[in-house]
C-alpha cells in the first residue's frame, strides 16, 4: 500500500464505512436494513482489499459476500416472512456470553496484531501486477489439500440440503 | 483518421491539460473521468434508442408500424416519454419502507454503469484495461439482484414479492452457467483480461472453437436480464409488472432503462469474448473497430429482441429445470472437453 495522502484518505473513508455499518447491522431493529447493511459493509472491504492491491480478492469478495451471502440471507427472510418486519433483530439477554465470546476475539485478534511484523511485511517486494495465476497455482500445489476438503464440505453440504428437502417431498407426497 | 477517433480525442483532451501545467496525476483523473462521462452519456442516450428499436421491432414483427409521430419516423418517441414520465408523481405506497423503495431505482443503475468502465468499445477504446476484466464485470453484475430485490420487498405488495422472490431465485441460478460458460474462452486464452481475450481471436473467434459456450452464455444471459422467454419476474398476466409494481414515474423509468442497458452489456460481453470484439472479420479493417464492435453488439440485441416476439414465456419449474438440470451440466460437460481439447493440442505440439 502507498502512503499517499489519497490511499490513506480512502484508508480511513472506507474503514470508517465498515465499523458504521457492521455497527448498524447489529443493532439495526430490522433484518432486511441489516442484511443491507451487511451488503455495505462487504463492498467496503472490497474497497480495502483494492487499496492493497489485491484487485482479485476484492473482486472474489464482492462476488461471494455482497452477491451471494447476502442473497442467501435474503431467502432465509422471504421464506420466514412475517406480517411486522419491524421487531426481527433484536436483543436477547445473553449480554454475558456475547461479552466474554466478544473480549475473546478481541484479545486474540490484539495478540495476532502484536505478533505480526509490519514494518517488515510493508517493505517487502512490490505486489505482483497479475495476482490471478499465484493464486490459483498455489491453490493447486501448495494448498492443494484445503482446497480439496473444501470442495468436499461445500459438496457434503449440498446433498444433505437435497436429502432434507427430498425428505419434506416423500413426506408431503404420503400425506396426499 | 475515424478509426482514432475517440482515442484522439481523448489526447486532445490530455495534451490540452497538459498545456495548463496542471500536476500529472489530476489531469489523468480529468481525462478518467471524462471517459467515464463520456460511456454514461452514451449508455443513457443509447437505453433510450433501445426503447425505440424495440417498438420498431416489435411493431414490424405485428405487421404495425409503431411509433412515427414524434420526430422524424418516431425517433424523439422514448424522449416524450421521458419527459412525461420525470414529469409524473413518484407515488410512494403507505406501507413502502421508504428509504430502501426510493433508494432501489437509484442503485439499480450502479453495477450496469460500473461494468461499462472495463468494455472496450474498439482498439484502445477501454475506459479501463483490467487485468481481471471479465471477472470483475462478473462480480459487479451479481449485486444488480440485491437491488431488483430491494425494490420488490420495500414495496410492501403481494406481487412485489413474488416478484422478487422470482428475481433473487432466476438470477442465483442462471448466474451458474453463464460463468461456467465463459470459463471455456478463459481457459483457452488463460488471461481474464479483455484486451487479451480480444486479440486471442485475431484469427479465430470464439464462436467457432467454443459454439456450445456461446450458446449456454447467450441462453443465461437473456434469462439474467429477465427478457422473455425467461421473464417470469415481470410476467405481466400473472404478477402486473413484478417488483415494479409499484413504481410509477421516473423510479418505474429507471428500471426500465436499467433493463436496456444491462441489454447492452450482456450482447457486448458476448461481442467480446465470442464474436471477435472489435476485430473486423474478412479483413474489412477499412473500416473503424468501433463501428464493428457496434454493429455485433446490435445485432446481437436485435436477436434478443426478436426473441420476445416470437417466444411464449416459460413456466417457473421449466426456468429452475433448464437452468440446472440442462445448462449446468452441458457447461461442465464443455468445460471438461476444452481442457482435454487443449490437453491433446499440446500434446501434438500445435
Amino acid at each position: 500500500m502507498e502512503s499517499s495522502i489519497y490511499s490513506v484518505v480512502a484508508f480511513y473513508g472506507l474503514a470508517l464505512t465498515i465499523l458504521g455499518a457492521a455497527t448498524l447491522v447489529v443493532f439495526v431493529r430490522n433484518i432486511v436494513h441489516s442484511v443491507l447493511f451487511l451488503a455495505v459493509t462487504f463492498v467496503a472491504m472490497a474497497g480495502l482489499f483494492l487499496l492493497l492491491d489485491a484487485d482479485f480478492i476484492a473482486a472474489v469478495q464482492v462476488l461471494v459476500y455482497a452477491g451471494a451471502v447476502c442473497i442467501m440471507v435474503v431467502f432465509g427472510i422471504m421464506l420466514i416472512q412475517r406480517a411486522d418486519m419491524k421487531a426481527t433483530n433484536l436483543f436477547n439477554k445473553q449480554l454475558l456470553a456475547g461479552g466474554g465470546l466478544v473480549a475473546l476475539v478481541v484479545a486474540l485478534c490484539a495478540v495476532l496484531a502484536g505478533r505480526t511484523a509490519w514494518t517488515e511485511l510493508v517493505t517487502a517486494q512490490e505486489v505482483p501486477a497479475n495476482t490471478v495465476q499465484f493464486i490459483g497455482t498455489l491453490l493447486l500445489s501448495k494448498y492443494v489439500i484445503p482446497f480439496e476438503v473444501a470442495a468436499l464440505l461445500l459438496l457434503v453440504a449440498l446433498v444433505g440440503a437435497i436429502v432434507i428437502a427430498r425428505d419434506e417431498e416423500v413426506k408431503a407426497n404420503a400425506r396426499d | 483518421m475515424l478509426e482514432n477517433l475517440f482515442v484522439g480525442i481523448a489526447d486532445w483532451l490530455r495534451s490540452l491539460l497538459g498545456g495548463l501545467g496542471t500536476p500529472g496525476e489530476i489531469n489523468e483523473a480529468i481525462v478518467m473521468l471524462a471517459k467515464l462521462v463520456a460511456i454514461l452519456v452514451f449508455i443513457l442516450v443509447n437505453a433510450l434508442w433501445l426503447v425505440y428499436m424495440e417498438r420498431k421491432v416489435a411493431a414490424y414483427m405485428q405487421a404495425r408500424i409503431g411509433p412515427n409521430r414524434v420526430g422524424p419516423k418516431g425517433l424523439l418517441q422514448t424522449t416524450a416519454d421521458i419527459g412525461k414520465l420525470i414529469s409524473k408523481e413518484i407515488v410512494i405506497p403507505k406501507k413502502a419502507d421508504v428509504v430502501v423503495f426510493l433508494l432501489a431505482p437509484v442503485l439499480i443503475f450502479v453495477p450496469t454503469l460500473m461494468v461499462f468502465a472495463v468494455i472496450p468499445f474498439g482498439k484502445n477504446m477501454a475506459a479501463i484495461d483490467m487485468n481481471i476484466g471479465v471477472f470483475y464485470l462478473l462480480a459487479i453484475a451479481s449485486l444488480s439482484t440485491l437491488f431488483f430485490w430491494m425494490g420488490g420487498w420495500a414495496s410492501n405488495s403481494k406481487y412485489s414479492l413474488i416478484g422478487s422472490m422470482r428475481v433473487v431465485a432466476q438470477m442465483v441460478s442462471y448466474e451458474l452457467p453463464l460463468v461456467l460458460g465463459l470459463l471455456g474462452v478463459v481457459m483457452i486464452v488463460g488471461s481474464l483480461k479483455m484486451s487479451d481475450i480480444i486479440a486471442a481471436q485475431e484469427h479465430t473467434w470464439f464462436i467457432f472453437t467454443q459454439p456450445i459456450a456461446f450458446l449456454i452464455y447467450f441462453i443465461a444471459a437473456v434469462a439474467e436480464t429477465n427478457r422473455t422467454p425467461f421473464d417470469l419476474v415481470e410476467g405481466e398476466s400473472e404478477i402486473i409488472a413484478g417488483p415494479y409494481t409499484e413504481y410509477g414515474g421516473m423510479a418505474f423509468a429507471m428500471f426500465f432503462l436499467a433493463e436496456y442497458a444491462n441489454i447492452m452489456v450482456i450482447c457486448a460481453m458476448a461481442t467480446i469474448m465470442f464474436l471477435g470484439g472489435w476485430h473486423a472479420p474478412f479483413g474489412l479493417d477499412f473500416i473503424p473497430s468501433w463501428v464493428w464492435f457496434f454493429l455485433k453488439m446490435y445485432i446481437l440485441i436485435f436477436i434478443v429482441m426478436q426473441f420476445r416476439w416470437t417466444y411464449p414465456r416459460i413456466r417457473v419449474d421449466q426456468l429452475m429445470g433448464f437452468g440446472w438440470k440442462v445448462l449446468v451440466p452441458l457447461a461442465l460437460a464443455n468445460i471438461f472437453i476444452t481442457g482435454i481439447g487443449m490437453k491433446i493440442y499440446q500434446a501434438i505440439g500445435w
